[in-house]
């Protein structure tokens, strides 16, 4: 395997500034992409891979793809060497192209180190009588208070609102994770609790309680992806990468706002499509769980029940191991379990790992465990967010 | 609660860009600008230099009563100056805006109610557009 003859360039421009006053660096960012695309022959809606280093104002590709209103990504890069990182980004994205991830990359770099600002964009807030270079959404975004807990509030208000999902719905969640955390010597929270529990904790962000919260702890993972030459000639038992998929979503301009779905909607079908498989064939499944309403849209969204009926499917038990239908979180989850440093993600990958190969607490483990996804949502489901799915099986 | 509810939650000064400063300039008098493409006709928001939806640079300001209903809400207890409430506008206009809602009972904030901008002071920085409910 190969990337000779996989991929073109066909498209490069470079700004005629030299000294830009009088336009910010994420405009020249877009500015760069505009002319590149120009010169392409090709139009925004045709790019469906963003590549950025450290130069790109916001939080990795995530504020300049909404900044941009690139609505197609599904492939996205932001790995920094400095100067070097956008020979590094054609290489991945000829990589990204030769697997089918992306058919058109954008790479952009831009930054205004005459302005005062070093070359690097200012993640701080607002300084009084001084213009920011920064993220360019946070001026009209970060003043208003927004954390995690009320901004996915907003969406479970949404959701609610939508489909009449409630509370106690939403409680189960917990539950089921706190039924898995008990027999998980390291959990954070090992006490199994009840929706009476949940609904009756304290209001963090309305309508999210407490216990709709996840833990807040420090550690971490680590993760080792090899050839298949490599899985064979070692001891451990086989669990192969079937499917990936990944996308952004942002508040897209402002315009059809709708926070009752996230990026997983692009995402899961993407990796379901890879794997040949669909999610009523998974055995086991690890969802992001930063709350409990980020569980229950992510399931909608990947298909495991329609659009609007999460509240059902999750009710009564549904995602217990041995109890339930779809065995989700069998480490307790980040609802109460682990959360390192408020990522998520790389927990979800090992206990599904864990449960593929056999490895999760008897108390837990799925029978005959063949199939999993592991899928979570980074950022914020209530302003912009990265979505990536994993679907894995045991060979 | 009612005491809490009743309590102004300082807003920082926002980081305003050269992309931006014509509309805190504007905030400054009072004024609530959002950007509108001339070559789709589309409005955005947050305002940029460009139309995110088909990437022209024919955008101009463009005042707006700023009025328009509640897509959603969160009211934040975890807060060490009393709870306060975050959530979007859906302007007449069409774009959705982030924001805070003040000047109102937090327990009686409802998804759909009409509501309409007013400027709040900042903490050094220019006034934050803000909504209170009609």
């Amino acid at each position: 395997m190969s990337i000779k003859g996989k991929a073109y360039i066909a498209g490069a421009y470079e700004h005629p500034l030299r000294d830009a006053p009088n336009v910010s660096t994420a405009q020249l960012h877009a500015q760069c992409a505009k002319g590149a695309l120009a010169d392409a022959g090709l139009s925004m809606d045709d790019v469906d891979g963003y590549f950025c280093a450290g130069d790109a104002p916001g939080f990795g590709a995530m504020s300049m793809i909404d900044y941009m209103g690139l609505r197609n990504i599904r492939h996205m890069d932001s790995t920094e060497t400095g100067g070097s990182s956008y020979l590094i980004h054609v290489g991945h994205a000829a990589q990204a192209i030769a697997e089918g991830k992306c058919t058109v990359a954008l790479i952009t770099l831009a930054g205004r180190p005459r302005q005062g600002q070093g070359g690097r964009p200012n993640f701080g807030g607002g300084k009084p009588g001084t213009l920011s270079d920064g993220p360019p959404e946070a001026g009209f975004e970060n003043i208003y208070g927004g954390s995690t807990h009320n901004t996915y509030g907003m969406c479970a208000m949404r959701h609610m609102y939508e489909y009449g999902t409630t509370s106690e719905q939403l409680a189960w969640i917990k539950v089921a994770a706190s039924h898995h955390a008990q027999w998980n010597e390291h959990a954070f929270l090992k006490n199994v609790v009840t929706v009476e529990e949940v609904v009756n904790s304290r209001l963090i962000a309305d309508p999210l309680h407490l216990l709709d919260c996840c833990v807040v702890t420090d550690g971490g993972g680590a993760l080792i992806v090899v050839s298949p030459e490599i899985a064979k000639s070692l001891n451990r038992p086989l669990v192969k990468v079937i499917g990936v998929g990944e996308a952004p979503k942002g508040p897209s301009g402002g315009r059809g706002l709708d926070l009752t779905h996230s990026g997983a909607v692009w995402s899961g079908p993407i990796a379901f499509a890879e794997a040949g498989v669909t999610p009523a064939d998974m055995k086991y499944a690890s969802i992001y769980d930063s709350f409990t309403i980020t569980v229950l849209m992510q399931l909608e969204d990947l298909g495991f029940c329609k659009k609007g009926e999460g509240g059902k499917f999750v009710a009564d038990g549904n995602l217990i191991s041995g109890v339930g239908k779809l065995p989700f979180n069998t480490d307790g989850g980040g609802l109460c379990n682990n959360h390192p440093t408020n990522r998520g993600g790389i927990t979800k990958v090992i206990e599904a790992v864990r449960q593929l190969r056999g490895e999760a607490h008897p108390k837990v483990q799925v029978p005959n465990c063949d199939l999993a996804i592991a899928h979570g949502t980074g950022g914020s489901l209530g302003t912009r967010h990265g979505a990536g799915t994993v679907i894995l099986e045991r060979e | 609660m009612s005491e809490a509810e009743t309590q102004v939650r300082k807003i920082p000064a926002p980081a305003v860009t050269i992309e931006s400063k014509p509309f805190w300039d504007a905030a400054a008098e009072g004024r609530f600008l959002i950007k509108r493409c001339t070559d789709c006709g589309e409005p955005h928001w947050y305002p940029r230099g460009f139309c995110p939806f088909c990437f022209s640079e024919n955008v101009e300001w463009e005042e707006s009563p700023g009025e328009g209903v509640i897509y959603t809400y969160s009211v934040m207890y975890r807060s060490p100056t009393g709870p306060y409430a975050i959530g979007y506008v859906t302007l007449n206009e069409g774009p959705a805006v982030l924001t805070n809602f003040v000047d109102c009972d937090f327990s009686k904030l409802a998804i759909g109610q009409k509501v309409k901008v007013k400027f709040q002071d900042t903490d050094g920085g220019p006034p934050a557009p803000v909504f209170t409910p009609v």
